[in-house]
């Protein structure tokens, strides 16, 4: 399978993001110029964690516009599998590709910690692998990670199994105390609604080798993995969602 | 400028700075950014509509942020 991970001017989890396909996974990883409008091939695109653009303006707006992004607008549009990882969401968010927005942690604070995160969602092609409800263990590194939509969009979020990801407590429960960045609904992670389009604060490329702190991350790559060689997925016909 | 009713975790920062200042009467306080720019070669109409487009398209997000402009 082969994994495209885009740099822009600013990124710094992109090799993370390669190492994990290549040398963890076992896998083709390409790297994408953000300048390339040729997105050579690949089955899934990864906008990686970083500060595009030196998070100008706001996180992820100036990265939406570079050539390399209309590429990837067109792949998405046609069923493509984008992920976005950190300021990758944001960059998703911005190009209008998933709704809500990710603002200033509540606190203010740039939070570098490690969460658990309730797998809500496992038929989607980033957490096939996963067994529903299941916790896994992540680290994340944001200033901007709160994510925040209007009401209606976040009810239609909740109606369509489009929140994938959400940060619990040890036990699993949604609480305030567990929620990192204030994010409403304590929301970690979210897919489009064709389901082919994923975005998450944390980072599962940081977290695929026990040496690294946990191999949690790994199930998400084993997903794609998954929806890729065993046929699940076609460019075009998105998985549904099967409730 | 944040929309109404979006969380706006700076303005509240900056408000309860304010009371702790002496300032209990200030209230709403809000965030937001200040862009300058000059334009060459429009008219006053075409001004207008071109900034307003650079608003839409990318000074502001418009699920989180309203906008206003004015030409000098």
């Amino acid at each position: 399978m082969r994994w495209g991970v885009v740099t822009f001017p600013g990124s710094n989890d992109d090799h993370d993001a390669l190492y994990a396909v290549d040398h963890v996974l076992g896998e083709e990883g390409v790297s994408l110029w953000h300048k390339d409008r040729d997105l050579k091939g690949v089955d899934c695109v990864i906008l990686p964690g970083g500060f595009s653009y030196g998070d100008y303006l706001r996180c992820g707006a100036m990265a939406r516009f570079s050539p390399v992004m209309e590429s990837i607008i067109e792949f998405a549009h046609a069923g493509g599998l984008v992920w976005g990882v950190c300021n990758g969401f944001q960059v998703l968010c911005e190009a209008g590709l998933l709704p809500g927005a990710l603002i200033r942690n509540r606190n203010l604070q740039f939070v570098c910690t490690t969460v658990r995160l309730r797998t809500e969602e496992t038929d989607t092609p980033f957490t096939c692998r996963c067994t529903r409800g299941e916790v896994l263990t992540m680290p994340i590194k944001h200033g901007e990670g709160c994510y925040v939509a209007d009401v209606v969009t976040l009810e239609r979020l909740e109606q369509n199994h489009q929140i994938v990801l959400r940060y619990v407590d040890g036990s699993g429960r949604v609480t305030p105390e567990a929620n990192p960045n204030g994010a409403l609904n304590n929301i970690a992670g979210i897919v489009n609604e064709q389901r082919n389009v994923f975005g998450l604060m944390p980072h599962p490329e940081h977290a695929t080798e026990k040496l690294l702190g946990g191999e949690d991350g790994l199930k998400l790559f084993q997903s794609v993995l998954a929806t890729c060689t065993e046929g699940t997925h076609r460019r075009g016909t998105a998985v549904a969602p099967g409730h | 400028m944040p929309k109404k009713g979006v969380l706006d975790p700076q303005g509240k920062a900056i408000e309860h700075s304010l009371h702790a200042l002496g300032f209990p009467e200030a209230h709403d306080v809000h965030l937001g950014k200040y862009v300058e720019l000059s334009l060459d070669g429009v008219d006053a109409e075409q001004a207008r509509q071109r900034t307003d487009e650079m608003c839409r398209k990318l000074l502001a997000n418009g699920v989180i942020e309203d906008y206003h402009f004015e030409l000098e």
